[in-house]
């Protein structure tokens, strides 16, 4: 935790917010959560294609997981309903277990890969499922117009 | 840069600075829709029956027969209001509002779609293929984001809600993607409950009246009338209620979607559900055993100064042209007095006179058949019967007037009625069909106070007319819905 809040830090004295992507959801299998693995232009001299498409494929792998029917999903919704949803007190539900994952992956994501290129993703939790957030950021003595401050930098400090 | 003597202001919790029109207990733990009238009645309901039951019946059925009734009595009763206060105080799947900059992202992008005409945007849908079958994506300007499938706007709430299923007065919220499990417990359980009541009273009187005569029998226990009655008229429709979602569980439906016949082989041949998983067991399953996502809007953290802020809603209220300028500051009274002023405005048209005509001419006659039981008694005391329509979609938000109307009066129970009107009433309102008012959650005076309106007054100018004189009918038909229910 803190040689991250380190790096945040360093981005956020040395680089400003320059501009924000947006991943939006891709519904073509239903309702499930997968987010959208095309290649965003904005991006395109940041970071390789590649790398930013085996994060968003290992994200929609996660939310897979936490959606999937099957038998744990069915054992744990009777057991709950048959102690009245008590049982949620005490315990966590599978797909929140995932969402801790998933939050832990971001967070080593955005130390390894991203912040060393000027980027950092914000977890979609924090934007209702709807999008990944990509903040690019310019080093401030090189951009011409910078836009915000502190704005996004602390959302995944969680 | 903070001065050392700066005063610092108690943190606030999100659920205090929440959009939408909901109301929130205990610290932001429990969330209800704004309108709760209902549901304390549904609640009283459930309390008196069940408390003259095990109160004057009971012991005799105890007695007599075995022990066991009162247990299996309290066992059932213990699960309904179990589960009404989990559908009722639970997050349906609120999604929450897009931040500024997710907002202008997708402005940017929708401009460069359109090629930007200055004039009126064009309705702004996305098509996505689901499963081999074409679905329409529509844009809420309330929320500012395009709702994913099966989510749709509750004007009652002001939210968008994943997987809609209808907004239910009787539980005082929304029912949708979070709670539609707990909902369906709750209304087979009472169905349960309310059968067991029903007959266990019916027996009590049998057996006291072998005794001492039936009218004797009667007047020995005057509250098992009243527990009769008001069971017999609620086994009609509570019963047909849980059928109904018995069936739209199995096919994998939401009760917005079999309104509006979306997935219905009559729209064509190759017309067909994409969300179901082809059989009638692993739906069920899926419905009430799958995983339960947690709630998207963290309602009891707290607000960080630096979060983004969200966009408030432009494009869609601005249709409502004139009273623009007065939403910021409106207050209840307000409210009232614009809601009112809509209708006066509206009152000379003939739309209005039809309408007000129709809630009475209710007849049972199942027009569109379907193989659904009890789907065409009309009776009293029907939970979540006319609600669905709850929700601004053109072809049902008249009927919604009508049976929103009618539902102060006479609760109207089965589908069947719903398909009466918007048939009845599609002609003439055929023209406002593609309106985007049905985006729009409210009329102008609903709005709550002190939202941030001030910018969309430069809206004003272009969406004014070609709209304003639909958008005037349907104000009038919410200002009167508004007002039905104040």
């Amino acid at each position: 935790m803190a040689t991250e809040f380190h790096n945040l830090q360093e981005l956020r004295h040395s680089a400003s917010l320059a501009n924000k992507v947006f991943i939006q959801r891709d519904y073509s299998e239903g309702t499930t959560c997968r987010f959208q693995t095309k290649f965003p232009s904005e991006l395109e001299s940041r970071i390789e294609r590649k790398l930013f498409e085996d994060t968003v494929k290992t994200l929609n792998n996660y939310y897979t997981e936490a959606e999937k029917i099957g038998g744990q999903s069915y054992l744990e919704g009777c057991l709950a309903c048959s102690t009245a949803y008590l049982i949620f007190l005490c315990m966590e539900t599978r797909y929140e277990k995932v969402l801790k994952k998933i939050s832990k992956y971001i967070q080593e994501q955005n130390e390894k890969i991203f912040a060393p290129r000027g980027l950092l993703i914000t977890d979609p939790i924090e934007r209702g499922m709807r999008v990944i957030e990509i903040s690019i950021y310019e080093d401030r003595g090189s951009s011409g117009s910078s836009s915000g401050s502190s704005s996004v930098s602390g959302s995944t400090a969680r | 840069m903070e001065t050392p003597y700066k005063k610092r202001t108690p943190k606030r919790r999100k659920w205090e600075s929440f959009p939408g029109r909901n109301k929130f207990y205990c610290n932001g733990r429990l969330m209800m829709a704004k309108q709760t009238g209902v549901f304390y009645l549904t609640l009283v309901l459930i309390l008196v029956t069940c408390g003259l039951f095990f109160t004057f019946d009971c012991p005799f059925l105890a007695l007599e027969l075995t022990p066991v009734i009162p247990v299996i009595g309290g066992v059932l009763f213990m699960f309904v209001l179990g589960t009404l206060l989990r559908t009722s105080f639970s997050d349906p799947g609120v999604l929450p509002r897009a931040t500024s900059d997710e907002a202008a992202d997708l402005e940017r992008q929708i401009d460069v779609a359109n090629g930007s005409t200055g004039y009126r945007p064009p309705p702004r849908t996305k098509e996505v293929v689901i499963n081999g079958q074409t679905v329409k994506l529509k844009y809420c300007f309330t929320c500012k984001i395009f709702r994913p499938p099966r989510a749709s706007h509750c004007s009652l709430c002001d939210n968008c809600v994943e997987r809609f299923d209808h907004h239910c007065p009787w539980v005082g919220n929304c029912v949708g993607r979070r709670n539609y499990r707990f909902f369906y417990m709750f209304i087979l359980s009472l169905s349960f409950l309310t059968i067991f009541i029903f007959s266990f009273v019916i027996t009590h009187i049998i057996l006291r009246s072998h005794r001492s005569g039936f009218l004797k029998a009667l007047k020995d226990s005057p509250a098992s009338v009243l527990e009769v009655v008001v069971c017999f008229f609620s086994v009609w429709s509570i019963v047909g209620l849980s059928g109904f979602h018995t069936y739209l569980i199995s096919s994998n439906q939401t009760t917005n979607e079999d309104i509006k016949g979306s997935w219905s082989s009559k729209r064509g041949k190759d017309n067909y559900n994409p969300y179901s998983h082809g059989n009638i067991f692993t739906n069920c399953c899926a419905a009430l055993c799958g995983p339960l996502p947690p709630s998207l809007i963290d309602r009891r953290g707290f607000i960080q100064s630096g979060t983004p802020q969200l966009a408030p809603p432009t494009n869609g209220i601005s249709m409502y042209g004139a009273t623009q300028s007065q939403q910021s500051h409106m207050c209840d009274q307000d409210q009232c007095i614009q809601s009112t002023k809509f209708v006066l405005q509206a009152a000379a048209t003939p739309l209005l006179q039809q309408q007000s005509s129709d809630p009475v001419i209710l007849t049972a006659s199942t027009e569109n058949g379907g193989p659904l039981p009890g789907r065409t008694s009309l009776n009293l005391g029907g939970p979540c019967t006319s609600l669905p329509l709850g929700q601004p979609t053109p072809p049902t938000s008249t009927p919604s007037l009508s049976c929103h109307e009618a539902s102060d009066m006479l609760p109207i129970h089965g589908h069947s009625h719903v398909h009466n009107h918007g048939h009845t009433l599609q002609e003439p309102m055929a023209h406002h069909h593609f309106l985007t008012p049905e985006e729009v959650p409210s009329p102008p005076g609903m709005l709550p106070c002190g939202s941030p309106m001030g910018h969309s007054h430069t809206m004003q100018a272009g969406f004014y007319n070609p709209a304003s004189q639909d958008s005037l009918h349907e104000d009038s038909v919410r200002g009167l819905v508004k007002l039905s229910s104040v």
